[in-house]
């Protein structure tokens, strides 16, 4: 039978009935050197066997490129138990389930996501997630404007070296608030953003500023100053948002020990936690805050209690910050999320354990600071900046940035991000990474590639 | 039925004002507004210092089932405020009236009281 409900009875009736002989005769006004003729290209259908031995014909042809690339998103090993134990029926809902009565499970494992965050950060309390990193900065911008009441300015501080994508999604956000963001530029030598720059942008915007974001390590992979800047802006009463791969803080310093109170608010993206690449997505934003702020915090919490016999539960908690109680004045309009993106992240940490998190973070760093030593020994490469790093870095290349990756393409390497069009000013440069992914013989393979390229 | 003091003034919104000797006026809920929300987990005070007019959302009050909003019934400037609510909120529950005030204001003018309402008229406002 077929899907078309018109039968040739009906078409020919419904053609007699306007005047017209036939189907054709309705385009005759399209001129005739428009018209594309037959689509000879579209084969007859295929059965089930033939098309998967298509397929794996074609997967075959297609090259396992060896990535250096991070940029925000990078290759992690993600233990296979994570995924198998993700998609089980049980949990396989995108939603953060609200019906306690029937969700214990889930909503026991986001509480237990909420726990293990809180843990990394140094922060008091998480939400059940939010979409991605960027929106997870907005949201960030949006809870301090609302949470510093001391500051009537709506500014916020921004250096160049937070991520460029973030920065544009914030921006996007916010600016029908009347929320402004301040960019301040970074030191062109250690490609991280000064003090001094941070007090003179302040200064210029009149010294009142609502927040100050830092990323941390920043974009290039540098390490901010963190401590400084978080001690400076408490003096001034300017609460700090700190943007952090949630990897990293298995080695380094958490947001809430930065200076001697702490970043106010930590957010970014938790893709590295046990999501794959996937062509961009879907990845999940992560927001944690200290206590005073709880009541700002977008999104849904999950809290633990007991039932009225005194058995533990978890149910959604501070639901009164949310649309369907607060209407128009809700924190946020984000009631739903990356729900099994964060499941798998929680099973993830639950399997590598802090340990497991830690090895990772030390060898993504072991094998960077491999990677920028046998690349800038390259003739023609040489490292941007002269700051410690944690797993990417920044390299400037005497040829057109453009050209030297697409030649490494060719030879199945993904050499890195292209940052001339975010920054300019660095003229030719790439962003390299290697995650623990990366082997000596890859990264050795990486540098004869690019000594060739480059020549 | 709840308590409506007869000296005190109010608004629709259930606000009530109560004019001190030294000129400045303590604003609280109304006994019926607590009534409504049920039990009160959490008051978010207004910034002491800030300017608002009649009108301006200044407070948030939060109840296990609502959060709503509470009014400046008079423009004026915030002086102090009940620091006690934020430990304990319940306050109001238990004493709207008296212990439960939210914050105190000193008037910009007082053309304004002319546009509150008094315990009479209030009454018959929630009556409806």
């Amino acid at each position: 039978m077929p899907f078309i409900p018109h039968t040739e009875q009906e078409i020919a009736e419904m053609l007699q009935a306007i005047g017209v002989d036939n189907i054709n005769a309705l385009f005759e006004e399209i001129p005739s050197h428009l018209l594309a003729g037959e689509l000879a290209g579209i084969p007859e259908g295929m059965t089930e066997m033939e098309i998967s031995r298509l397929m794996h014909a074609r997967a075959s042809q297609h090259p396992q490129s060896i990535c250096f690339l991070g940029a925000g998103a990078y290759e992690h090993h993600i233990p296979s138990a994570v995924w198998e134990i993700t998609t089980r029926g049980e949990y396989y809902s995108a939603y953060t389930p609200y019906q306690a009565e029937a969700s214990q499970g889930t909503l026991q494992l986001t509480y237990e996501y909420q726990s293990m965050m809180t843990a990394m950060t140094g922060m008091d309390v998480s939400n059940a997630s939010l979409y991605d990193g960027a929106s997870a900065l907005a949201e960030a911008v949006l809870m301090a404007v609302r949470g510093n009441r001391k500051s009537k300015s709506r500014k916020i501080l921004v250096p160049t070296t937070v991520h460029p994508a973030y920065r544009k999604t914030t921006h996007t956000i916010v600016r029908g608030q009347h929320i402004e963001l301040c960019e301040v530029a970074y030191d062109a030598t250690s490609g991280v953003v000064s003090l001094d720059a941070i007090k003179q942008r302040a200064e210029a915007e009149g010294g009142d500023v609502t927040a100050v974001v830092i990323q941390q390590p920043n974009f290039f992979g540098n390490l901010e100053s963190v401590d400084e800047i978080t001690d400076w802006a408490h003096e001034h009463d300017i609460l700090v948002i700190a943007v952090v791969n949630p990897l990293t803080l298995a080695i380094l310093q958490s947001p809430g020990e930065w200076g001697a109170t702490g970043a106010d608010i930590a957010c970014g993206d938790g893709q590295p936690l046990g999501a794959p690449l996937s062509a961009g997505g879907p990845y999940y934003g992560f927001i944690c805050c200290k206590q005073e702020l709880v009541r700002q915090m977008p999104g849904r919490i999950v809290g633990r209690t007991v039932d009225l016999d005194g058995k533990t539960g978890f149910v959604l908690t501070l639901q009164a910050r949310e649309q369907h109680i607060r209407r128009s004045k809700a924190t946020s309009n984000i009631c739903t999320n990356q729900g099994l993106v964060v499941t798998a992240s929680t099973i993830h940490m639950s399997i590598l354990g802090a340990r497991g998190l830690e090895n990772a973070a030390s060898a993504c760093h072991a094998n960077t600071v491999s990677l920028v030593a046998q690349l800038s020994a390259v003739k023609g490469v040489d490292c941007a900046f002269n700051s410690p790093y944690f797993h990417e870095a920044v390299l400037k290349l005497s040829k057109p940035a453009s050209e030297v990756l697409a030649a490494l393409a060719d030879r199945n390497i993904l050499g890195g991000y292209d940052l001339s069009m975010s920054y300019p000013e660095l003229g030719s440069a790439i962003l390299v990474c290697a995650t623990e992914m990366r082997t000596e013989e890859e990264i050795g393979a990486y540098a004869k590639a690019l000594a060739e390229v480059i020549a | 039925m709840s308590e409506i003091p007869s000296e005190l003034m109010y608004t629709k919104s259930h606000e009530w004002v109560r004019l001190e000797s030294d000129g400045t006026a303590t604003i609280g809920i109304t006994d019926h507004a607590q009534e409504l929300l049920g039990d009160l987990v959490f008051v978010e005070l207004p910034e002491v210092g800030s300017d608002l007019a009649a009108g301006d959302a200044c407070c948030v009050v939060e109840s296990v089932k609502a959060a709503s909003d509470v009014y400046m019934p008079i423009t004026g400037e915030i002086i102090e405020v009940n620091d006690m609510l934020v430990d304990e909120p319940e306050t109001i529950n238990d004493s709207a009236f008296d212990d439960g005030w939210l914050f105190r204001v000193q008037p910009s003018s007082e053309v304004e009281f002319d546009d509150l309402l008094d315990a009479d008229t209030y009454e018959a406002e929630i009556a409806d």
